[in-house]
């Protein structure tokens, strides 16, 4: 082990010629330092300790707290079905913890202390133990206080136990995070005090629009697409901030497989390669039908592979904007190590429409010719309508299955009333499917992005049947008082978990009352995503609902566990946007069928804890 | 001197008492989830579980701001203002402090200085609603009960509107409000005004019925951090009706135009 002590003498003493690479695991060091390939740590055991360790980022050296010694923590490349034990010492004076992101293990290897294990105290070992249970690119990160901010995070990658249906010559792993010198636990505290300190790109004298009108009116900010931006970040390729140059090596004509996880704690990015199309091979893990983009926003947590073919003998640039432009990573990709490419110039910064307002039903006089107001057929005027969302959007879904007792009885479905209040500044009254649409501000660039629609999984779906239990959870916020909860209710303020019954199928709907994209993820089970696909349906363990969306996901209940449910930006699931969902036997009590009757629609589902939960058909 | 004033701690006690019982909780209730309690015990489990709720919202914070921390020159004198304010709490019970007051820059002391203790609770989604005491330390020693509605109204107005009853008996109201217009992502213009009212003359305090004065500012501060922001301004103060003719009548102008150089901060 290195001592640590040691470690901050050698960086500080030696100064900038002593740079933070030496700190990074073989892989995570640019071809400049000789890296041409990914080299792993791999094996079926691994020992992963748990420290505070320091990195010098653009000639300024911050304290870390991450895995091993190095930002990003190493690579952990396993074997689809090895019997893997993984001992994590904590040499924090804090507690910490690991959890397997979209890793399907027994929930008590989850890795989530207060819902799946007690977490790691100090000073101990705590040994996860489980059989790998797929393949793909995934990522594991702390789940204790704020300490994922702090890059306490790294890379999976897990090869398949057969063939891999991807074929290229050459991979690299990109594992995107923001980097903040500020303690996270600060930059908390601000957001708490004034929730729009940390944005510089407000509306001005000279670019007014959001002082009048809707937005003022309703004191929502059409320009606050991130809470945490450029100003307190600096944004990272493998823990090389854009001046650092990542770089890759290429031959023209090989086909490179880019590994790309985003780790950041708050921060969506918009990936790109300006020149170079990229083919979409993997989402969240698991392949996807290949689709050719040229660039896609990915979510805090999501994973996409995709496959580049440079033919040219040239240095592309790989960028990672953040979603409000006020920064990006960028690393090079050449035929020659130790090349630059050029970066391309930050982009004008969108801004929110009245669409992502979601303009609640009562607000719409006078609201005719607002831009983006869309009345698509498969817009959910309110709440009440489930009837006709379910055919707008889903019945070609489930007619494709047919039931042999039948016609498909309609899903008994959850729902609570949310009201406005102290911590729901909005209830969206319109809401409506968005997963056409590519990501926040991507609508107008002049080339392909990808949607969500786009996704199909590679391998036919294994659970064809219809869901028959459709639970709604609202997305909310009040952005002044920065809080941020599921159906108006904090995490501090649950008092029952959200119930699936192991074995049935159940819809999982997510509507956005806030202004912003959240990225949900949900342990132990995969979303598949509502979005037309068919039986191929694509398989996500986070999915990025945007503002005043209305996302379906089904979801196969197979892992008896209690299982973290929240929104992956970290200051969001601090402040109470997460739950527990509690997968339990029907055999418990009373089976499913019991307990939910076709006929009882209206029966109410107290599934959040609160009183004002009442179920709704 | 003034006679012992028991108003004050005792309605202090209650704003402290009133915050202390919002924050308690119910500790006897069933866990919302226990599955991993038949695994790693239910004691460890417990302990976890309590802290990972408490981290998803339960947060409590301690603000200060100095809203204006200046210097007022003018033709009547130059003088030390400040107006400032404090909360410790969660997102809808704090405890809250307000603080007003004016020093002489000419050697003549402290002419008004005044504290108010109040126990706040979110009650909309850009309103508080706040009750408790006001503490008078000059002109001279006297205890109000304090009601307030602070917020954001819409169109993105700072709004606090309080009503003061003091010991004495006598009812007065103070509205202020004020708009953060920025010219540029650092450089802000803040228009403000704050407006002084009473039900009944106050004849110790120069104060007459109806509208007392009324200041109107305009401060254009630089943040150089968005917690560290100095500035220059001019600012109207005037008084009327009642309150004017005394003011007058003890030799003093009616109304004054001040500029001003201060550091608005906040932690």
């Amino acid at each position: 082990m290195l001592n640590r002590r040691h470690m901050l003498q050698t960086v500080l003493g030696t100064g900038a010629a002593w740079g933070a690479s030496s700190l990074l695991p073989a892989w995570a060091k640019s071809s400049s330092n000789g890296n041409l390939g990914v080299p792993s740590l791999s094996g079926t055991r691994f020992d992963l300790e748990i420290g505070q360790f320091p990195v010098r980022l653009n000639g300024k050296v911050g304290m870390a707290t991450g895995i091993n010694g190095t930002l990003p923590g190493p690579l952990l490349r396993l074997r689809e079905g090895d019997d893997v034990t993984m001992n994590v010492t904590n040499r924090l004076a804090e507690d910490t913890s690991i959890h397997w992101h979209g890793l399907l293990v027994p929930f008590h290897m989850d890795g989530v202390p207060g819902v799946s294990f007690p977490g790691i105290k100090p000073g101990e070992t705590f040994k996860y133990q489980f059989k790998v249970p797929q393949n793909g690119t995934y990522w594991y990160h702390s789940h204790s206080g704020l300490q994922e901010q702090l890059g306490h995070y790294g890379p999976i990658v897990i090869d398949p136990a057969g063939t891999d249906p991807v074929a290229y010559d050459r991979e690299y792993v990109l594992v995107l995070s923001d980097w903040s010198f500020t303690h996270p636990h600060r930059i908390f505290d601000k957001l708490k005090k004034n929730a729009e300190s940390l944005n510089f790109n407000r509306p001005t004298l000279s670019n007014p629009t959001g002082l009048g009108g809707m937005w003022g009116q309703m004191r929502m900010s059409p320009r606050d697409l991130a809470d945490v931006t450029g100003e307190t970040y600096t944004y990272l390729i493998n823990g090389h901030s854009t001046a650092d140059n990542f770089n890759m090596v290429f031959q023209p004509g090989e086909r490179v497989r880019l590994r790309i996880i985003n780790a950041s704690a708050m921060t969506l990015f918009n990936v790109r390669l300006p020149g170079l199309p990229m083919t979409v091979v993997q989402a969240d893990g698991l392949n996807v039908q290949p689709v050719e983009t040229d660039e896609f926003q990915m979510g805090v947590a999501e994973t996409y592979d995709v496959i580049i073919a440079p033919t040219e003998a040239r240095a592309y640039a790989f960028v990672a904007e953040s979603i409000d432009r006020s920064g990006q990573a960028v690393a090079t990709l050449g035929p020659r190590a130790g090349m630059r490419a050029d970066a391309p110039a930050l982009r004008a910064v969108p801004m929110l429409t009245m669409r992502d307002m979601g303009m609640a039903h009562g607000d719409m006089a006078g609201m005719s010719g607002m831009e983006g107001m869309d009345h698509s057929p498969d817009t959910s005027m309110d709440t009440d309508m489930s009837d006709h969302a379910m055919k707008g959007h889903d019945m070609g879904t489930m007619s494709m299955q047919p039931d042999p007792n039948g016609a498909a009885v309609q899903p008994v479905k959850i729902e609570a009333d949310i009201e406005r209040g102290p911590g729901v500044a909005k209830v969206s009254g319109m809401t409506m499917s968005r997963l056409g649409e590519p990501g926040l501000g991507l609508d107008d660039v002049p080339h392909r992005t990808l949607t969500y629609n786009q996704l199909r999984a590679l391998d036919m779906n294994e659970d064809h049947r219809p869901p028959g239990r459709e639970i709604v959870i609202h997305l909310t916020s009040n952005m002044e008082r920065y809080m941020w909860s599921f159906d108006g209710v904090k995490f501090s303020e649950v008092t029952e978990s959200i119930k699936f019954y192991e074995g049935e199928r159940v819809r999982l709907t997510l509507v956005n009352d806030t202004m912003m994209p959240h990225p949900i993820h949900l342990h132990g089970m995969f979303f598949d995503l509502v979005n037309g696909g068919g039986h191929h349906m694509p398989r996500k363990h986070t999915v990025t609902v945007k503002p005043a969306d209305r996302v379906s996901v089904d979801i196969t209940a197979e892992h008896v566990g209690d299982w973290a449910f929240h929104c992956h930006l970290l200051y969001h699931m601090h402040a109470g946007m997460m739950q527990v969902v509690s997968v339990i036997p029907p055999a418990d009590d009373t089976t499913p069928a019991e307990k939910m009757p076709a006929g009882q629609m209206n029966m109410p589902m107290d599934h959040h804890g609160m009183n004002h939960g009442e179920g709704k058909s | 001197m003034m006679k012992p004033n028991l108003a004050a701690p005792l309605l202090l006690g209650f704003a402290l008492y009133a915050t202390g019982s919002a924050f308690a909780e119910d500790t006897n209730q069933t866990p919302p989830w226990d599955q991993a309690d038949a695994i790693y015990g239910e004691d460890a489990m417990a302990d976890a579980r309590r802290d990972v709720l408490a981290e998803g919202g339960d947060q409590k914070s301690f603000y200060i701001l100095f809203n204006q921390l200046e210097a007022q020159m003018s033709d009547e004198g130059d003088s030390l203002y400040w107006n400032g304010q404090a909360w410790y709490g969660g997102d809808i019970n704090k405890l809250w402090f307000k603080s007003e007051g004016r020093a002489s820059l000419n050697g003549e002391g402290v002419d008004d200085a005044e504290i108010q203790a109040l126990y706040s609770r979110a009650v909309a989604p850009f309103w508080n609603v706040q009750a408790g005491v006001r503490y008078d330390i000059e002109p001279d020693s006297l205890a109000h009960g304090v009601v307030a509605l602070n917020g954001l109204a819409p169109y993105w107005f700072e709004v606090d509107a309080s009503a003061f009853l003091s010991e004495k008996g006598d009812v007065t109201a103070r509205i202020e409000a004020e708009y953060e217009l920025l010219l540029t992502q650092r450089l802000i213009l803040q228009p403000r005004i704050e407006a002084n009212l009473s039900a009944q003359d106050i004849p110790e305090r120069e104060t007459g019925a109806g509208l007392s004065t009324l200041d109107a500012g305009l401060r254009l501060r630089y943040e150089i951090r968005r917690e560290f922001a100095p500035y220059v301004g001019v600012e109207w103060q005037s008084a009327f009706g009642e309150t004017r003719d005394m003011i007058k009548a003890a030799g003093g102008e009616g109304d004054d135009i001040v500029f001003l150089v201060g550091l608005r901060t906040w932690y």
